[in-house]
Parts: structure tokens; sequence; C-alpha cells
């Protein structure tokens, strides 16, 4: 889907010269986001990276009017999101914010029911509240069985595609996920973030995915933002972030284990290609690396 | 919004009156209110102020930060002063239709709020410069001889203490639980009050779930570390009386003898 120019600058989230202070009065304030500058077009993946602390939360949560900024604006579509005017609760129907451990946030009954309450609360009718829902659970992969099974008796893993198809349900033009895979073991993480792409490559949502594993989103994304201490430190393609991965380092992030094995080989002579994020172009490049040796030998 | 409440917050700095025992501050605090309830006169109210701001001085906290405590008794504080005012039986002073201001009443009145302030103000000032666990290990100390009385003072102090953790967790808590249903539509801010009532739901029910869950773990951690109660446990750091904690001591003493000097001559 294809949208005029006009249209999609009217489609993206702008961040300009953003900055949130944390309880001014108290004795330890500080600055949780500082002079934060960004756009975020129609139709991106994007990964948000960031160590505990760089206020890479507090950021996601300005973006659907949450938290308001001490200073500096934020415009989706266009209009200033903290205008006396403008209708909050529309935009948070746009912009959806999947919280870290959404699972805490069930309350209702049933599966079902938990997950019509975001549609419900935009004040839509019966009929497509219920559309809604079954449309977002089917996304997130919850089968039906489960509809009418409290929210509480379900795994880990499953409460949190509950909670994910909870927001989805708005049908949100922006879906914002907070560490979705926190807390999970290797398995569902996989499948989340699969899950996650798949929605992506479907419906072409706009998606910010928040981590602090660069191996979580490096496989996934269009772009990243890292954070730190408040601040935007790095903007850009995947490949070209891996390539400051001694900065990285620095501020404890690092980069995905494929960059460090692929480096490595390449300090020991394997003239692989250093600049790939995936596992399987990594695979590809070292099989090509170890052929081109073969021919012409040691 | 939450965050308001002034009771039950410690203010992180350094000052003697932070350093001081946690019994001492019990107790001068106890002696405090009840002397703001003996000897009323102004002379009296103004030793007592004096004793107040000499503590806050010496306390490093900001003056603001008191009265940000007061800011959850204003309504009690109006309700008091105006019942006060008007109620009082006595020489009437003005007449507005049916409501008369005696002059009784005004004295009421006004050394009603006066009192209030000041016992408001001097609990805030313990509170800000105690942290809870030094508070409950105080009461825990000071309130032993009940023991004999077979008062569970520990058991009473523990629960106390982890009353008081759990406050800014569950304050951290509600406000996340909040975010995420605003972030789902819900709205707890308009609608009548059933309609509020009802909007509360999706925020107790979560919130209820991680209580219990909490207390859950936090039981399990105290026993895999063998708590069994009171019973012969040792404590890091002891309370012991220093030096400081006897002036101030003899501070109170001699506060108490002003006022009830002032409060007797004048």
């Amino acid at each position: 889907m294809k949208l005029p120019r006009q249209e999609r600058n009217k489609m993206a989230l702008t961040v300009e010269h953003v900055s949130y202070i944390y309880d001014p009065d108290a004795p330890l304030s500080h600055k949780a986001l500082d002079d934060i500058s960004l756009t975020i077009p129609e139709g991106q993946f994007i990964g948000v990276i960031g160590h505990t602390g760089s206020g890479k939360s507090t950021l996601m949560q300005h973006l659907n009017g949450l938290v308001k900024a001490t200073s500096g604006h934020i415009y989706y579509g266009g209009r200033d999101i903290d205008a006396r005017d403008y209708d909050k609760k529309e935009l948070r129907s746009k912009v959806g914010l999947v919280f870290q451990y959404p699972e805490h946030q069930l309350f209702e009954v049933d599966v079902f029911s938990d997950v019509c309450f975001g549609p419900k609360n935009l004040g839509l009718e019966r009929g497509e509240v219920e559309r809604r829902a079954r449309e977002a659970l089917a996304k997130v992969g919850v089968p039906e069985e489960l509809y009418d099974q409290s929210p509480f008796d379900l795994s880990g893993g499953q409460k949190r595609r509950v909670a994910i198809a909870g927001v989805l349900a708005m049908q949100p033009e922006i879906l914002i996920l907070d560490e979705p895979t926190a807390g999970l073991d290797p398995k569902g993480r996989r499948e989340i973030l699969d899950q996650i792409r798949q929605l992506q490559t479907q419906t072409h949502i706009t998606i910010l995915l928040v981590s602090h594993s660069m191996d979580d989103v490096a496989e996934y994304v269009d772009r990243i933002i890292v954070m730190n201490g408040g601040k935007i430190v790095y903007d850009d393609i995947p490949r070209k972030i891996f390539k400051c991965y001694r900065e990285l380092e620095k501020m404890g992030l690092g980069a995905p284990q494929v960059t460090y094995i692929l480096h490595t080989l390449k300090e020991n002579g394997l003239p692989v290609d250093t600049d790939i994020t995936t596992i399987q172009e990594a695979a590809d490049s070292i099989m090509q690396a170890l052929d081109s040796f073969r021919i012409t030998g040691p | 919004m939450l965050r308001d409440i002034t009771l039950g917050q410690y203010y992180q700095t350094e000052s003697v009156i932070h350093r001081l025992d946690p019994r001492v501050k019990l107790a001068g605090t106890l002696l405090y209110i009840i002397s703001l309830f003996l000897f009323e006169n102004i002379a009296g109210y103004i030793v007592a102020a004096l004793f107040l701001a000499l503590v806050i001085g010496l306390s490093h906290v900001p003056f603001k930060f008191m009265v940000r405590g007061m800011k959850a008794i204003l309504f009690l504080l109006l309700i008091t002063v105006l019942f006060n005012l008007f109620l009082t039986p006595g020489e009437a002073l003005v007449s507005l239709w049916k409501l008369t201001i005696t002059r009784e009443g005004l004295h009421n009145a006004v050394f009603m709020a006066l009192r209030l302030c000041y016992l408001i103000i001097g609990s805030s000032v313990m509170t800000l410069t105690t942290t809870p666990n030094h508070l409950t290990d105080g009461m825990e100390k000071g309130l032993r001889p009940l023991k004999f009385f077979r008062v569970p003072v520990h058991e009473v102090a523990m629960i106390m203490s982890i009353a008081l953790r759990f406050i800014p967790i569950l304050l951290e808590e509600t406000d996340k639980i909040m975010k995420a249903q605003i972030a789902r539509g819900a709205d707890f801010e308009s609608g009548n009050l059933i309609k509020r009532a009802k909007a509360m739901v999706p925020l107790l029910v979560p919130l209820f779930i991680s209580a219990f869950r909490r207390a859950n773990d936090l039981a399990m951690a105290m026993e895999a570390r063998c708590y069994h109660g009171g019973e012969g446990r040792t404590k890091m750091k002891p309370l012991v009386y220093r030096r400081r904690d006897r002036l101030a001591y003899l501070c109170i003493l001699l506060y108490l003898g002003c006022k009830a000097t002032v409060g007797i001559l004048l």
C-alpha cells in the first residue's frame, strides 16, 4: 500500500527537541531525556536500543501522550499532541503502547473480554469490538480454544500474546513494544519476535521495538536508534550501527554475537564480510570465504 | 499525583537530626505533640514554634517539603477551623444571618489550626529525617518493655517495616498499571461516581494480583534465609545511645521546661 508523499508526511510521528526531567523538585532530579529529535515514517520497523535507565521507556511513553515533555514538541499527523484541543484518547488508539511485562495489566475473567477492553473503550459497536478482538488474537497466534479461559491460567508466553493482542485490537497505526521478550525463555523470545516480524510484513504497521539486546533486534529491523544517558547516540541502519561495536560496548550494549564471530574470523585471516547482521547471511559469507580458501589453498 | 504524600517519605541529606537515634526522635515527637495540648497561651505557642524552627533548621530539609505534607490535611484543617469558628458559644463578635462568630470561637479556631499545623510539621520532620527501617527499629527497641505483657513487639515492627517498604513499590506499580490501561483507552477521570468506581476495576485487579505475588515472593525469600521471628535475631547495626542522643534528650527536656514555665507563669 503506497500513499502519496503528502499523506505519508501526515502520518509520520515527529519528535522535536524533547527533554524530560523527573521530579524537578526532588533532591536527586535528573534529565531522563535530553534534547531528543527524531522522525518516524510510516511502515518502518525500528529497533530502539539502550541500557537500563537510558531513557528509552520514558521516550516511548511520550509518544502516546502518557508523559508530557518538560520542553519540546511531538507531532503526530502534523499536529502537536500537547495542544489543548488534541484528543489524547484518539492518539492512544493510533499509537499503541505495549508496556514491559504487559501480562501484569490483564484483569478480565476470560481472555476474549480482556482483549475487548481496548476497542470497547474506543466506543465501538459490540460486533466491531468482537471482530477486532478475534483478529488481534489470531494475529498474535492465540488459538481459539483459549478464548474462554482465565488469562491468569495461561503460560507466561501466552499471557504476553494476549496482552499484546489487547493493544493490537485497537488497530493502532504505530505499535510500540517495550521489551516484549523480557523474562521469556529463548524459545518464547524467538516465537514472540517472529510473530512481530510476521505482523510487520503482513500489515506494514509501523513498529518500534524497544530492547536492550542487540541480538533481539539485529535480524529484524530496518533502522536502529541507540540511546544512552537520555540522548540518541546513533540512528542508522543496522549494519552501519554495528560497525561502531567498540563504542557500543562502552555503553554496555555491544553488537550481536554474529558480528563478533565474523570479526574474529577476519582477524584470523578468513576473508568474510563483517558488516553482516543476520545469522543466515553470516553463514553464507563464511561458506563463501571457505570455498575461496579451498580453491586458492592456504 | 500519588506522590504528594509526604508522610512517611524520607529526604536524603546529611544533618545532626538525621544521625540521631530513632528512639530520640520518636520520643521527642511524642513529647512535642503532648506539649502542644498542654499550657495553651500565646507565649507557649511561640516557644513551640521556636523549637520547631530550630529543629527544622538543624535538619537541612527544605521547608517546602514539610508544607507538602500539609496539603493532605488541608480539608481537615478547614473543617476544624470552620466548626470552631461558628459553633463555639460565647461572646458574639460578628453576626451573619444565623451564623455567629464568637470571641471564644475565634480563639479556638486560631489555636486549633496552629496546633494541627505544628503537629503535622513536627511529625513530618521525624519521617523526613528517618528512614522507615530506622523508624521501625527504634520502635521495636523502644517498645521492648511491652514484651513483658506478651505484646508481639518484633512481629508488629516487622509488619510495619514491610508495609512501609511496600508503599513506594505499590505506588510505582499503580502508576505503571494505570498508564498501561490508559494506553488501552481506559478513562479514570471522567464520569459519575459509579462509572469511576467501575473504571477502577482494571486498575485494582492487577494491583491486588501483583501485591499477592510480591507477598508470596517475599515470604519465600524470608523463609529461604531462615527467618523465624525475632527470637535470637541479632542486628548488623544495633541501636546504641551516643553523646548527641543524650544531648538531644536534654534539649527536649529543656524545651518542655520552657514551655511549662511559660505556660504557668504567663
